[in-house]
Parts: C-alpha cells; structure tokens; sequence
C-alpha cells in the first residue's frame, strides 16, 4: 500500500507539475485509475481507512485538475493560499491579473472619502493620489444630457453663421409676395410660408394683398416665425411701389425677392441670392401646366406625332439669364409662347395652361439699397424712382434699370433652376370652408358641373345592394358627414368582425352569416331613409 | 502740426479698431498676463551663442536613431536646427544674451521608442565639463545666462516618476532626485510644468511638446461640418504593464473617467487608435487632457489646433507658454477629485462662454504658438520661446560671479551620475 501511496503521489505530483499538458494529466489519471485497479488484486491486507484516505484524495485530485483546466492556473495552491494566509486587505487579490476585467476600484461615498485612501499594507498613498473616485451611479443624467444637446446646437448653429455662407456673413432676405384671398391661398401661402421658415437667414415677409388686409391672410400669415409686415394694396397690383415703401421707411438692409405664392423656391436659392451685389437674375423654370387632365393627354398624344418638335417639348421652358462662354450676359431666356398659342389663358380658371406673358417678377433679386432714396451708392444704373410713374405701374422688371446689361446672372450664370414658376388655382367660382374649418358638420349637395371622374364610387355588388339606392344619380355629390359613415362602419364591424365594413369581402363569409347582414342593412337604411 | 499728427493718429487708431472689430466676430485677441505678446518679434531684443560641440551630442545620436525626430521630444532637435539659421543667432559670444548647448538627451530610445532618461544625466555633466572647459563663459555666470532644452517627462529631472516597486522610500527618493545640479542656474526650456514640484525651476520656460505640423495640416476639415462629439477622447485609461492594479497611473484620474462615464453617449472615449483621430478632434466640443505619468500630453497642442476645448485634469499643472497665453480663459480646468462631477461641470458652462473659448481657439495665432513647423514660422513656439528669453534679458548683474568665485557643486547628485559619459 505504501508503494500505491507512493505512486499516487507521485502521480499528483507529475500531475501538478505538468498541470498545463491535458496528456499528463490523463495519463496521471490512467496511471491512477490503474494504480486502483491493481490494487485490489495486489493487496489483501488494506485497512479499509488507508483505501478511504486513497480514494478521498484521488477525488480531490480529479477534482482539482478539472477546476484547474477551466479556470486556468493552480487552483490547489490558491486553496492552500486562503486557508494558509490571513486576508490582509479588503482588495480581493485576484490571480492572475486580467486585463479586460477592471481592477479593484474604490467605490466613493461623500463619508467615506478619506477612509478610500487607505489602501492594503503593501502600498502606500502618494501624496496626491485619489485613488480611483467613482460616483454612486455612474449613468448619464437625463437632464445634464438635454443640457448638452442645446449646447451642441448652439455650438452647429454659430457654427453655420460664421462658417456656413461661405463666411460672408448673411443678409436678410425680404420677401414680397403678393396674394389674394382665394380657394387655394391657403395651400400656396403655407408652401411660401414653410418655405421662408426653412430659411437659415433672417428673413422680413412683406405680404401684400389686393383689397386690402383682409383677416383669412393675417391668420395664415401669424403662424409663421419671420417678421411680418402685413400690407393692403387696393389698385391692381404694380408690385413694387408698396414695397418700396416699406423698404425704405424701415431702411430695411437685404435682398429683395419677390416670391409669388405659388411658386416653389429651392433651399440653395437663397443661399445663392446672398452673392448678389445690385442686381440679380436667376433662371426660373416655368410649369405650363394646363389645368385640364384631358387637354393634357391630348397634348401628350399630339407631341408624339410631333417628332420633329419633341427636342423642344421635353425640355422645361426657363426663363432667365443667357450667357455666353465666358459666364457674360448676353441675354435674356423668355417663355415662348408660340407653340400654347391659341391655348394659353390671362387668368385663371379658364380649362388652359396659365402662362407668363411677359418677364416674371420672380426671377430678378435686388439689394433693398436700390429702393431706398439716398442715392449714397447707388449704381448710375439703376433709375431714380420717384422718376417712375407711380399710376403706370411697372412693367418689366429691366426697365427699373438705365443699363440692363448690369443685371449680375445667378447660379452659376443662369445654369441653375432655383424655383419654378406654376400658376394653378381652383375655379373662380368654387366654395371653401372659412379657415378651412368645418364647423359645424355640413349636409350640403353641391352639383357638380364638369367632374370628369364619377362623384360617387360605384358600390361593389355584394349584399348591400340595398345602399346603392342611397346615392341619388351619377351627377350629384353627395356630402356624407364624416361621422355618419363611421356610425355605418362601426355598425357593420360589429356585425360581424370576420368582414371589414364596406370593402369587397369574401362571398363565402357573406354566406355564412346571411340573415345578420340583411337584418343589419336594412336596419341602416331605414336609419337612412327616415334621416332622409 | 501736433494736432495733424494727433489726428491721424486718431484717424488710424479707429481703422484699425474697425477692422479689428470686424475680425473679432470670429477670432479674439488673446493677451495673456505678460501682455499681448503672441506675435512679438523676438529679432533684434536678443543675441543668441550657439556652442560647437562635437557630434556624438547630437547629430550622432540622431543618426543611430531617427525616431528622435518623430516623437513628442523633438523640440530639442528642431529648436537647435532653428537656431542655427536664425536671425538672432550671433557667432560673437561676446556680444551674446543667452548661450546655448546643442545637445539631445532624450534621444536614446527603447525598441518600442520610449526614451530611456537613466543616461542623461551623464551626457549633461560630459557637456557641461566640456564648455565650461572650453569657453569662459559658463564659469562667468555658472550657467546663468544659458539656457537648455529638456522635453522629457520631468524636465531636467531626467528620471521618471514612480520606481516600480511600490515602497515609499523609494518613491521619495526619485522626487528627492531633483534638477541636475548642475543646471541649477541656467534656465530651463522644458515641457514639464507643474506648481510645487522640484522639478520645474522658477524660471523656467514651459513649452508644448512636439507635434507633427504636417500631419495635422494634412487631416485638417472644413469648418462649417457641425461639431456633434461632446466629449472626446482617445488613449489609455488604465497602465496595464507599470501599473496593474489602477490607482497610480495619471494618479487614479484616467481611470476614474472611464468608470464614470463608458456608459454615457456624450463623452466618445476608448483606447482605440482610429485613423480618423484628427478629423474627430476637429468635430468635437471637449477634447480631455488628463494627465498622464507627466502632467503634459500632446492632447493639448492637437485640441488647441483643431479648434476643441481642452478639459485639463491635471492638479496644479503649468501649462505653455503660460505668461503669455491666457489659459483659464481658453480651456476649462477640472480638479482631479471632481472628475466624477465632469458632466455636470461640462453641461453647466454657459454657451457663451464656450462660444468664447472657441473664437479665441479659432485665433490663429493661437493655433501657431503651439506649433514647432518646419522651416519657422513667425509667431510659433520657437519665437514663443525666444521671446520668453528676450522677456528675461536684461539679466541681472549679480549673475556675474567674481573671479574664484564657485556656487555649484560638481560632486552633487547620485554617485552614478558622476561617471563620464
């Protein structure tokens, strides 16, 4: 038995001294295991505690070796470590250093802050060392993070002020937009409105309207953020003359531009407005768009028979500068009006593409000093305006101008469509809600003349034909307030949830629940009739 | 006559500070404690001697390895190649102001580039016995009118900071070590600073460490890309192979940082190493500057460059140029032990404030002082540093020693200092 102590200590100990080769340690085992099953042939006489002894540190042994492999060094020793050595410190060693791991730290309470100095008996304090100080909840605090996204913000915005227009500083913009309360005000207006929101420079709106201030526009116009001035205008509109006015009895210091309210200003052009000295020119794309829908595909038709004039059709007619090689004006691109001849209309609401007649207002940018009095430094170019007849009016913009050839081209000398010229407008004579609110809920038939689709969708055939009687002819438009269609939604998705209300649903479901439907029809159009 | 001259005077002045208003929308003018001085010509207010000294010095040194000329201890190197063209140089030592001995001590690197300063002290004392045997004028004065470049970790110390066994005798026996005694007198030009600590002599001119200017030129952006980086920065937290515990490397503060705040979305720290190093310095806000071993890093020179605020945690340190620059008005100081407060610090600077410090880092000027580039340029640190010497001059007459007369001791320091080198 002795010798089989022996051996198993020697095993152990090849064991532990070839700890890291997995071979040893399986042959340490199978020298073992055998070292076991020898014995109980070899001897006779083991004390059945020596055997006991044996196999407890075998177990232990194995035990130990498979801790070992999987934690990776000596767990024996650090066993014998703890149970030998006293715990020294309130640092809890940790063999073998890993460095993705943290270290021990020092958790810090406001009380503890000295005693987190004191560290175990092999270190000393240098003077000054904190140890490292680690807040109680080390998270990001949800309002000093608000604080500091307004802090970026603010940061990005000097940022663009300083750096954005190509470090020239920006000038105001003042923008004229002439309007009239009409159906569509409210749609155009809002487009220029979001449009000079949007805009990173300061911006003054003079809003000019014909016949007077009127209280529809001032509603619209107050949700903006810019500075409104807000003017009444009651002759036909010359467009400048209230401007100048306003331009020069607040020496307002900018570019003039003159937004038309329904046209579609790209961002990048203002940003090129800025470069303008006196003044500007841009090229504005023109959208001749007929308000008729079948016009419009006639004339789709006709411009394929037209293969020779399909060059000059697919191209968007722009007006604007025309320059030469050298970046010189030389020119002026003009709507052509040749080829709508005969289908062009003045105003509005006639079944015809609304087209500029002469040269748009909107293509041209000035500096705010040509409108003022003082002629300090002004160019000698530009006429004096008191000179102007006031009751003419103005009829090009280039006549404002002794030397037309001065105007400076913009984007890129006339290159660059900055916005986009449209004229669409419902008929005269239609009718909207004031504020585009309806309160309280109309029950108004309104014939409709001219729709070229059918008022009402036909219904799909299923059980409700008993609905079809509801609408009253193919001409008619039949205004269903909103909450009596939800009333007869709801009433149908109770019915039944397995069909969506007023859709084509599936025959098979239909006939499985025959009578609900039928009850529940007829119930809704006699709720019907008698409303009726 | 007198009012014709008081007039354009007046005319003058209102020009200028016109146009200087103008130019302040985007830039301010910075005037630290000694005046305006950024962009003071130091030619003409002083002469400057440049010693011979044989080539095992320097140029040797350089040759055996030219990484000397890439880290951050370059100064050395560049200020003496400047000096050599410059225009303040004169070959009359008489006529001198300041003497200067062209030597590198901190270009004696390991495999993996760090300098080894155990040397150093040796190669001093061999130089300094070799001019004062040469040339009278460092027995004249024992060094007080020259001047010396010492960019490493502790300066003139020549040593590091801790000694790896953590026994507190030993510790207080590397700080005992002090400035080489032999350079006592002389002024120092060194990148260490630090209030209260041997190792930064009273008159000592502090200056940043040395930084690419090309490389940082090359990866420059254009300014209007909008700053979205808080808080910036990138380099180790904790010192794995010096110090495994924690605690003692940058004195706990490093660490402290990245426990308190790896989990928060402003502050973008790590230890990576990303090529776009430069570009993010330039899209963030605050650029951290703990310290490191030293006090000192070349965050500093890079946030100063790049237009991002520099956050120095680093108890009682003396940053470059200090007389001059007016750092507290520039970047923002955190006390080590608020390090856990640093958001809160950060997020409670009022905007204007911050706008403030970005116009006066946008100065370029500024941006110069901290640069050593190639050839010189008018107002960066090489003139920083002369014109901190021309604001030393004229010395004072006690410097002068009588005839006999002796005040430093050769035998001081270390005995193993004291082998020739």
């Amino acid at each position: 038995m002795a010798s089989f102590h022996k051996e198993e200590e020697e095993a152990k100990a090849k064991a532990e001294e070839g700890k890291k080769s997995t071979t040893m340690k399986l042959s340490a085992l199978h020298q073992s295991y055998l070292n076991r099953r020898r014995s109980p042939l070899d001897s006779s006489v083991d004390a059945p505690s020596k055997s006991f002894l044996a196999v407890f540190w075998l177990v232990l042994h194995c035990l130990c070796c498979l801790i070992s492999l999987l934690l990776g060094f000596r767990f024996s020793r650090l066993v014998f470590f703890f149970l030998v050595s006293t715990p020294s410190s309130s640092n809890l060693y940790s063999p073998p250093f890993r460095p993705d791991l943290p270290p021990p730290r020092i958790d810090l309470t406001p009380s503890n802050a000295t005693t987190a100095e004191v560290k175990t008996s092999s270190s000393r304090v240098v003077v000054g060392r904190h140890g490292i100080l680690i807040r109680p909840w080390p998270h990001p605090d949800p309002v000093e993070v608000m604080k500091a996204h307004r802090i970026i913000e603010r940061v990005q915005r000097e940022q663009k002020a300083v750096f954005g227009a190509g470090g020239k500083g920006s000038r105001t913009v003042i923008a004229v937009t002439p309007t009239y309360v009409r159906t569509f005000q409210a749609l155009h207006l809002n487009g220029v409105m979001h449009s000079l929101m949007l805009v990173p420079y300061d911006v003054v709106w003079i809003v000019v309207e014909a016949g007077g201030v009127s209280n529809e526009t001032a509603s619209i116009v107050a949700k903006s953020g810019v500075r409104v001035i807000h003017v009444g205008f009651d002759q036909r509109m010359p467009n400048t003359w209230e401007d100048r006015g306003k331009v020069e009895e607040e020496k307002l210091d900018g570019v003039v531009m003159f937004a038309d309210d329904s046209n579609m200003h790209s961002m990048e052009f203002f940003d090129e407005i800025q470069n303008v000295k006196w003044f500007g020119a841009v090229s504005v794309g023109i959208l001749a768009h007929s308000g008729n829908a079948e016009e419009m595909v006639m004339s789709m038709d006709k411009r394929r028979e037209m293969v020779d004039e399909v060059e000059e059709r697919s191209s968007l007619p722009v007006q604007g500068p025309a320059c030469n090689a050298t970046d010189k004006l030389i020119g002026w691109h003009v709507f052509n009006t040749l080829p709508y001849a005969g289908k062009s209309a003045v105003y509005i609401d006639d079944v015809a593409a609304v087209l500029p007649q002469k040269l748009e207002w909107c293509g041209f940018v000035l500096n705010s000093r040509i409108l003022w009095d003082e002629a300090e430094s002004k160019p000698e170019w530009v006429k004096e305006f008191g000179l102007l007849n006031e009751n003419e009016g103005v009829e090009s913009p280039l006549s404002l101008l002794n030397d037309p050839s001065m105007v400076e081209p913009l984007g890129s000398c006339g290159r660059q469509v900055l916005l986009w010229w449209l004229r669409v407008e419902a008929r005269a004579d239609s009718k909207f809600p004031p504020g585009w609110v309806i309160d309280p809920p109309l029950e108004i038939t309104v014939a409709a003349k001219r729709t070229p689709w059918p008022d009402v969708p036909p219904e799909p055939p299923t059980k409700k034909k008993d609905q079809m009687s509801l609408s009253q002819g193919n001409n008619n438009v039949v205004v269903i307030p909103k909450q009596q269609q939800q009333q007869q939604q709801q009433q149908q998705q109770r019915s039944s949830k397995v069909r969506k209300p007023k859709r084509r649903s599936k025959r098979n479901k239909h006939e499985a629940k025959p009578t609900d439907t039928t009850t529940q029809v007829s119930s809704s159009t006699k709720h019907h009739q008698e409303r009726n | 006559m007198m009012n014709r001259s008081s007039l354009s005077t007046i005319l003058l002045f209102l020009f200028f500070s016109a146009s200087s208003a103008e130019h302040n929308a985007r830039t301010e003018r910075i005037s630290g404690s000694a005046g305006d001085v950024l962009e003071d010509n130091p030619v003409g207010r002083l002469k400057v001697y440049v010693y011979e000294l044989p080539s095992k010095y320097n140029k040797k040194l350089l040759q055996k390895d030219p990484r000397c000329l890439t880290h951050m201890f370059a100064a050395e190197i560049f200020m003496h190649r400047f000096l050599l063209s410059s225009p303040v140089r004169t070959r009359n030592p008489d006529e001198a102001d300041w003497f200067y001995t062209p030597i590198y001590p901190t270009c004696d690197l390991t495999p993996t580039g760090l300098p080894l300063p155990f040397k150093s002290p040796r190669m001093m004392r061999s130089a300094i016995q070799l001019i004062s045997s040469n040339w009278p004028y460092w027995n004249r004065t024992e060094g007080a009118d020259h001047f010396f470049v010492v960019p490493h970790d502790f300066g003139a110390c020549f040593h590091y900071q801790v000694e790896f066994n953590f026994d507190i005798k030993q510790e207080e026996k590397a700080i005992e070590r002090g400035i080489l005694p032999l350079l006592q007198r002389a002024t120092l030009v060194q990148t260490f600073g630090q209030r209260n600590h041997v190792c930064l002599d009273q008159g000592s001119i502090t200056i940043p460490p040395f930084a690419p200017p090309q490389k940082m030129q090359a990866h420059l952006i254009p300014p209007d890309i909008p700053r979205s980086i808080f808080v910036y920065f990138r380099g180790l937290f904790y010192d794995v192979n010096n110090d495994p515990e924690g605690g003692y490397y940058a004195r706990g503060a490093r660490a402290a940082v990245w426990e308190n705040f790896k989990n928060n979305p402003l502050f973008d720290i790590s230890t990576d190493h990303p090529t776009t190093y430069y570009e993010d310095m330039q899209r963030s806000i605050f650029c951290l500057c703990p310290l490191g071993w030293a006090p000192w890093s070349p965050r500093l020179v890079e946030a100063v460059v790049f237009g991002c605020i520099p956050v120095i945690i680093a108890d009682d340190i003396v940053l470059p140029f200090a007389d001059a620059i007016p750092w507290e008005e520039i970047g923002v100081f955190v006390a080590e032990k608020d390090v856990p407060k640093l958001d809160t610090i950060l997020t409670s600077i009022p905007t204007e404030v911050i706008l403030r410090k970005q116009r006066l880092l946008a100065n370029p000027s500024m941006k110069q002082a901290m640069l050593f580039p190639q050839p010189a340029q008018p107002g960066d640190s090489f003139h920083q540093i002369l014109n901190g010497l021309a604001r030393k001059l004229p010395h004072d007459r006690s410097i002068y020693l009588r005839e006999g007369e002796k005040v430093l001791n050769w035998t001081a320091g270390p005995v193993g200092d004291l082998k020739p080198w």
